[in-house]
């Protein structure tokens, strides 16, 4: 039952993460990035990761997903244009997503990964919550600055010249 | 379902969608949703490694950087494509060459 919850769940992720590479229509690409955050917040659940999980599905779905679908209605006419754009390069592009992927599922295969013995699943909340206030104060506070400097700029950045 | 093999394979195909977008997308927020893609490769790749790698939390640690990258990122992305936008009327980021219009 598990295993075919989770090849549902990873089978919608890549379908989808294709409609958001190939699909011309960009507000049904955007739509489909939504299925694959919520694909990957699945694969998280899986991987006993519940915090990663809220936090892909409260800060990726929650917010940038938002944010994209912002900067295509407000970079589109929406009702006399129809949200649709070309690309280019189309068999370079091809080639070398091709070549990348192949290059990397062959060396996962080859590759012998020591895996640990895996322990009973808990909570990572707290832990996660005791990490960042002890070995990982310095990035933390650094990321909280990054944010303010992030939310400036794009204040400075998007505001109407006087 | 409970080996490392498939999520890794999985990350693999979604960095190479990410690649292929970026490459050959001309919409600048079409470029950025291939980045997001690659985004989430490198973590689901991260916390797959912490958790076959007897549940080690550094790697959540990791990748809920990497999130708050992307949301600075993402951010600061979409200002400049509006900027580009009312620029050029345009987000195609080939017909954008010059630094002043």
């Amino acid at each position: 039952m598990a295993d075919f919850v989770f090849w549902i769940i990873a089978g919608m992720t890549i379908v989808s993460a294709g409609l958001v590479v190939f699909n011309k229509n960009l507000v049904h690409a955007a739509v489909s990035l939504l299925f694959t955050f919520f694909g990957l917040a699945g694969l998280y659940a899986f991987l006993w990761a519940d915090f990663m999980a809220g936090a892909q599905v409260m800060i990726y779905i929650g917010g940038i997903l938002v944010l994209i679908i912002f900067g295509i209605m407000l970079t589109n006419k929406i009702r006399s244009v129809n949200i649709s754009h070309s690309s280019v390069q189309r068999s370079t592009g091809g080639l070398v997503a091709v070549g990348i992927a192949g290059l990397l599922i062959w060396l996962v295969i080859k590759t012998p990964w020591k895996t640990a013995p895996a322990v009973e699943p808990t909570g990572t909340v707290d832990k996660i919550g005791y990490l960042l206030m002890t070995d990982y104060l310095l990035p933390f506070e650094v990321a909280s600055v990054l944010l303010l400097v992030a939310l400036i700029g794009a204040a400075m950045l998007s505001r109407k010249r006087q | 379902m409970d080996n490392l093999y498939s999520y890794l394979i999985i990350a693999s195909i979604l960095f190479s969608l990410g690649v292929f977008a970026v490459m050959t997308r001309r919409n600048g927020i079409a470029v950025l949703m291939g980045v997001e893609l690659i985004l989430n490769a490198a973590n689901l790749n991260f916390v797959s490694f912490s958790r076959f790698g007897g549940m080690n939390i550094d790697g959540h640690i990791f990748s809920l950087f990497v999130i708050i990258l992307a949301a600075a990122e993402a951010a600061v992305a979409l200002a400049i494509i509006i900027n580009l936008y009312n620029n050029f009327k345009s987000v195609n980021i080939d017909e954008a060459q010059q630094l002043k219009q």
